[in-house]
């Protein structure tokens, strides 16, 4: 007997938690990814390249960049509405959600957060708009999950700053205007505000990537680069800075990687449907049933999290802890649910015309970064027993 | 200059449809309900009209409780104001009694075009906007590509399976227009969050002063009398070319009255 399936979120009944102007913003998130991204992200992915200035135009004149502060050009909607946006340009793509965070949650918000009115006034318009792109580097490279280490220096020559070091990892670093960088200074670790046309500032692109290759990834370099006094960001002193940045992306990630698993999880099961084996479709075989129906499980869960979380910081009581909860969980799980997914396509799971390798592969990076999986453990197993495990 | 923009909510184009069993009419419910895509189309021009020439966009829908859904994502997309038409005694209304209704709503509000898409994807029979033209004895410019507006005359092309007619009349004045006419925009975020706050005007079948032995199913004038799900797809026919398989296929699609 067979009836009409249910799409894996229907069966949640996940729509009944929004509210109709978050139906309204996804879908149009949704109808954008559709037209502008799915029919070349298999390429830019293939060619590891992207149309980044384009691209951000669009996302701007969509409102998505930065959508979720006030003021500046930004549109001001609710974190949950900023989080399903996440889902979905994720359902399309780890690298253009990444694109999106990195501008929004990072650069953007480290600017509105922690800078001055100059500052806002100068950037946070313009990358509303996505007529300037924003980068955000914290990692170096031996400092990643242990960023206080780091060795990037701010000191005072004069009236002006200058920076001497590098960073590594930082996504849009060759496409980008600006550069949120933090350095060390003589009072603890501070944020500075660097337009990327500064003198002594390089940015190298990183290839041979084997994931997010629909997203610019590069080495910063700095040498003797003369900032004004201006440029550091006056509002925040200390690690504090880029991680409350940090935990703004990460909450974007907690939405993000279920769009990416419900894409891997709808494709499978069209897949599955239509794929015949032994005379039957594939998706008729009770192991083929198990799998989606534990996918299925932790998809909803995944999604009832995330939703949880973003009425939490709606209603400012979102605790970086329980973050780490969101971003744990959901890495996790998307990337099993990519694997097992690409398992279920067989030969044609390890192609890109399907987009599920495609997602496996990227989830590998958005497991890794904003947190690794081993960090968010740590934190939680802090926040449980009260002692800290990092050292 | 002052528009209204009359949209519809249809169920989402890819949904399947379903008749209800008791009244024989389409099942509302049974799909998501989405702004009729043509009528997408029809609120881009008037938004592109008022930016160039300044005024006021007005959208107006006659439909259940969920199609003010509809009316907002119009005010999301940057209309002014709504005024949505909602009774249960308009159900089952055919597209006259449809005319009627958006006529008399629309009658008296000083509108110097009244758009509309040319088709709606559930019914389908593109009279509706010549209806209401009709009833207001106003001129209808219908299947619009191209709207101009100059000084009180508007211009259209009219599609034509030739190409298109250059039409012209003066305002006020009733449009409908087709999909090649423009790009409808996403709203903006600021646009989805702006139109909870835009005022939607929300009249009953009493409120609009309607004659109530005009509309609704009992007022039809056509009437579904029976309906039948389509068969499930045969198999198909497989032509085998033994050197005749054109000649074989020829005949299938004479057979089948498609040439
Ligand atoms: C595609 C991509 C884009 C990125 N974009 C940015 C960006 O825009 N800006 C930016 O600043 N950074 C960015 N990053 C950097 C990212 O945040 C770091 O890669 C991440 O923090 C991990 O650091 P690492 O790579 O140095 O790994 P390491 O810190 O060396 O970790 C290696 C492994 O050791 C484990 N480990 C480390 N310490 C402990 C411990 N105490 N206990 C147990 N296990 C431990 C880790 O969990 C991990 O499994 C990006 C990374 C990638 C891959």
């Amino acid at each position: 007997m067979t009836n009409q399936p249910i799409a894996p979120l229907a069966l949640f009944a996940i729509d009944s938690l929004l509210s109709e102007e978050e139906r309204a913003i996804r879908d149009v998130v949704r109808g954008f990814v559709d037209t502008q991204i799915r029919p070349s992200i298999a390429d830019w992915f293939e060619t590891g390249t992207i149309p980044a200035r384009e691209l951000a135009l669009e996302l701007g004149a969509l409102g998505v960049l930065g959508m979720h502060l006030e003021g500046y050009g930004c549109a001001g909607t609710s974190a949950v509405a900023y989080g399903l946006a996440c889902t979905e340009l994720e359902a399309g793509d780890s690298g253009i959600r990444s694109l999106v965070s990195v501008q929004g949650s990072l650069a953007m918000y480290a600017i509105h957060a922690f800078g001055s009115e100059e500052h806002k006034e100068a950037w946070l318009p313009r990358m509303a708009k996505g007529e300037a792109i924003g980068c955000f580097g914290l990692t170096e490279a031996d400092f990643g999950s242990n960023p206080s280490g780091m060795r990037t220096t701010a000191s005072k020559d004069g009236a002006d700053w200058l920076l001497n070091g590098s960073k590594m990892w930082i996504t849009n670093g060759n496409v980008a205007d600006v550069a949120v960088v933090w350095a060390q200074t003589e009072d603890g670790i501070r944020g500075f505000v660097v337009p990327t046309d500064t003198p002594g500032f390089q940015a190298n692109e990183i290839k041979r990537k084997m994931s997010l290759r629909a997203s610019v990834t590069s080495e910063l370099v700095f040498t003797d680069m003369r900032l004004p006094h201006s440029a550091m960001l006056p509002g925040v002193r200390g690690l504090k800075g880029p991680l409350s940045c940090l935990n703004e992306a990460r909450f974007g990630i907690v939405f993000g990687t279920m769009g990416a698993a419900r894409d891997c999880l709808e494709t499978a099961i069209s897949y599955a449907i239509d794929r015949e084996q032994f005379d039957k479709p594939i998706a008729a075989y009770q192991l083929t049933q198990k799998k989606f129906a534990d996918m299925e499980l932790e998809l909803g869960k995944g999604m009832l999290l995330a939703l949880h979380l973003g009425r939490l910081k709606d209603q400012h009581a979102l605790s970086p802890e329980q973050i780490s909860l969101g971003k744990l969980n959901n890495a996790r799980e998307a990337l099993d649910i990519a694997r097992e997914c690409r398992s279920i396509l067989g030969g044609n799971g390890i192609t890109l015309e399907y987009p599920v390798i495609r997602h496996m592969n990227n989830l590998e990076s958005v497991f890794t970064y904003e947190g690794t999986n081993e960090m968010h453990t740590l934190v939680i197993g802090q926040a449980l027993t009260g002692i800290a495990a990092y050292r | 200059m002052k528009i209204a923009v009359c949209v519809k909510q249809v169920p989402d184009t890819w949904a399947e449809k379903r008749l209800r069993a008791d009244d024989s009419t389409l099942d509302r419910e049974a799909a998501d309900g989405v702004m009729n895509e043509l009528d997408e189309y029809a609120v881009e021009e008037a938004l592109k009209l008022v930016e160039a020439h300044g005024g006021e966009v007005v959208v107006v829908s006659m439909g259940p409780d969920r199609a003010g859904e509809t009316v907002r994502k119009a005010l999301s997309m940057g209309a002014d104001s709504g005024i949505h038409l909602v009774d249960d005694s308009l159900h089952g209304s055919d597209a006259l009694a449809t005319s009627y209704a958006l006529a008399t709503v629309l009658a008296g509000r000083d509108f110097d075009l009244i758009i509309f898409g040319s088709e709606s994807t559930d019914a389908r029979m593109s009279v509706v906007p010549a209806m209401v033209a009709e009833r207001l004895d106003l001129a209808q410019l219908t299947f619009a590509q191209k709207v101009d507006v100059i000084g009180d005359t508007v211009t259209i092309e009219r599609l034509a399976d030739y190409g298109f007619d250059t039409v012209t009349a003066s305002l006020p004045a009733v449009i409908s227009v087709v999909e090649k006419i423009n790009e409808p925009r996403y709203p903006s975020f600021k646009g989805i969050m702006a139109a909870k706050k835009k005022p939607v005007e929300t009249l009953s079948v009493a409120d609009a002063g309607l004659d109530a032995s005009k509309i609704g199913a009992s007022a039809a004038w056509s009437g579904v009398a029976d309906f039948a799900a389509r068969p499930p797809k045969s198999a198909g026919v497989v032509v085998a070319d033994d050197g005749d398989g054109g000649l074989k296929i020829a005949d299938f699609l004479t057979n089948q009255k498609f040439i």
